[in-house]
């Protein structure tokens, strides 16, 4: 019996006697029964969130305290958060110098994608050492569930998710789709154009391709 | 004769103009103010240019009125007015269409009788800053302004739906809880002041307490004046009161309104908060009396002018007021709605009227 009330309460024991005691109602008390001064407190913490944010707002017009914020807004289309690059974003095809895609048509990636969104249509490719390149490269985002597979898998490392670009929007579902020259420059095509699938290309247009997107940015041209 | 009627028709019309503007603009500050309250920005977006290169000027002015979300109230208007005009089957389309008309026009009516000033002298006319001149004002309003729950009542009734109907009878319980604290707490001020004339109520706050204090209505009957405030808000229909509307729950009376016919609900709901804005400044806070500013600083028409101003500035500090505590409180529950109202409120009030006349016998 003494052994029983000498033994110290464990961790867990006093846990459980809180968790009895915060679910017990405590009786309020008489100020917190005519709710007034709550009523106070909340109306302080908003109106003093209120005139700060509104002088501040006032000040930026005329040019002060540029640095303290009014807002926590991120003006959407015209300001863009800065995200970790880490992130898995639309993905993208890398290039050779002379803009050639680094795929070497493996079929690693559409093997591996268990949303099976991948469609690769490899060519043989003159360097006995290169062997095989993709003649087209298609991706079809409205089915991508974007577990970033195909870049683990891509010995090459021909593929990555790093375009920073993740407000993908279309009029429909062929719209989602991602051909070799929207992976390989990512941004070339605008949401009103239509889309394009299965775009076979040559060696030669790659380099054509780069070439003129070169001459058009007015980089340049090699 | 004729000229009395245009005098009146001339007020009368300019009353309507402010109040329907500060309506208006209600809907932009409350846009803008709980965005700001919340570290956010608000409506910025609603803008348009007009075409011409003469209008390059406009077009600038414009632009910075769309920066400020001023152009949505209009944007609002063009949305509320262009939708379809919709009555369920099961509705009665009459009553459907005459409700929102009903609650708004005994909302409009009701500011015939507040002075929004004293009065001033033109062209040998003595004109009242107050359209319509009641010797028991506050009984006027008080009744008008219980008329304007028929209106919500046969909204939801009239729309054939349960939602609806659910939202019109929590708005009848609603306005009876509140509608007798709100008229039991104004005792007070009555027995006070012994008048039910609200210019007469005014003109007695102009008085000082111990030749310093001004004799408004909060310093004499402070909880006549909350309970005044939680009960009239409790008429706005508005959050913490906001249980015929419920949104989460049930979509309130409205459910089946659309277009201009829910414009005016939403409307009514702005005068509302004018009204309660106003007559909050009127029974509490001195009118149009600025206080400390002797009667013959200036000129009569001067004063008159300043009183109105006054007015305006009061009236618009409370529909801030009521904007910051629509946008920081929680709704209350249902029961605890009705346990303040007939457990709380009016037992207070009660107790109020019997400290005043204490008081009055005492103090004369």
């Amino acid at each position: 019996m003494t052994q029983a009330t000498t033994t110290p309460m464990t961790l867990s024991d006093e846990f459980l006697h809180r968790i009895r005691d915060a679910h017990k109602r405590r009786k309020l008390t008489f100020w917190e029964r005519i709710y007034l001064p709550a009523i106070a407190q909340g109306l302080w913490v908003t109106s003093v969130h209120f005139w700060r944010n509104l002088f501040l707002h006032i000040a930026h017009r005329v040019g002060l305290f540029r640095d303290i914020p009014a807002s926590v807004t991120i003006q959407y289309p015209e300001e863009q958060r800065q995200m970790s690059p880490r992130l898995r974003t639309r993905h993208r095809l890398m290039q050779r110098d002379d803009g050639t895609p680094r795929c070497v048509g493996c079929m690693l990636c559409e093997t591996v994608c268990p949303a099976k969104c991948i469609y690769i249509t490899p060519g043989e490719h003159p360097d006995p050492n290169v062997e095989k390149y993709a003649k087209s490269f298609d991706l079809d985002l409205g089915k991508c569930v974007y577990c970033g597979y195909c870049v683990e898998v891509c010995p090459e490392d021909a593929i990555r998710m790093d375009t920073q670009r993740h407000d993908i929007a279309a009029f429909s579902r062929d719209g989602m789709w991602l051909d070799i020259i929207e992976l390989l420059h990512p941004g070339s095509k605008t949401v009103t154009e239509p889309p394009r699938k299965f775009v076979k290309l040559e060696l030669e247009d790659f380099r054509k391709l780069k070439h003129d997107r070169n001459a058009a940015q007015g980089k340049p041209v090699a | 004769m004729l000229t009395d009627l245009l005098i009146k028709l001339a007020l009368a019309g300019l009353v309507l103009f402010a109040v329907l503007n500060f309506a208006g603009i209600q809907t932009w500050v409350e846009r803008k103010q709980s965005a700001i309250m919340q570290d956010r920005i608000g409506a910025n977006r609603a803008s348009f240019a007009l075409p011409w290169v003469w209008a390059t000027p406009i077009n600038f002015v414009l632009r910075k009125l769309g920066g400020l979300g001023l152009l949505h109230p209009l944007a609002d208007v063009i949305k509320l007015l262009t939708k379809e005009d919709f009555t369920p089957q099961t509705g009665n389309r009459f009553l459907h269409t005459l409700a929102p008309w009903i609650s708004v026009f005994f909302a409009l009516i009701v500011f015939a009788a507040i002075p929004f000033g004293d009065h001033v002298e033109l062209f040998g006319h003595t004109i009242d800053l107050q359209v319509a001149k009641l010797d028991s004002g506050l009984l006027y309003i008080l009744a008008l302004a219980s008329i304007g729950i028929y209106g919500v009542i046969l909204a939801g009734m009239a729309s054939g739906t349960n939602l609806s109907v659910i939202g019109g009878l929590r708005a009848a319980s609603q306005m009876l809880a509140y509608e007798i604290a709100l008229g039991v707490s104004l005792i007070g001020v009555v027995l006070w002041y012994g008048s039910l004339d609200l210019q007469a109520i005014v003109r007695a706050q102009g008085a000082y307490l111990w030749g310093w204090l001004p004799a408004w209505g909060i310093v004499i009957q402070p909880i006549g004046c909350i309970i005044f405030v939680a009960a009239a808000l409790a008429e706005t229909k508005r959050i913490p009161f906001d249980l015929p509307e419920g949104e989460p729950e049930i979509i309130g009376y409205f459910v089946e309104y659309s277009g201009m016919k829910f414009g005016l609900f939403f409307l009514t709901d702005f005068v509302e908060t004018t009204l309660v804005a106003a007559l909050t400044t009127v029974l509490f806070f001195g009118g149009w009396q600025i206080p400390w500013l002797p009667a013959n600083a200036f000129a009569p028409n001067v004063m008159a002018l300043l009183g109105v101003l006054a007015f305006t500035f009061k009236v618009s500090f409370f529909l801030w007021f009521f904007m910051a505590i629509r946008w920081t409180l929680p709704r209350f529950r249902y029961d605890q709605l009705m346990g303040l109202g007939w457990k709380g409120l009016f037992p207070i009030s009660l107790v109020n009227i019997g400290l005043t006349g204490l008081l009055r016998v005492l103090v004369r």
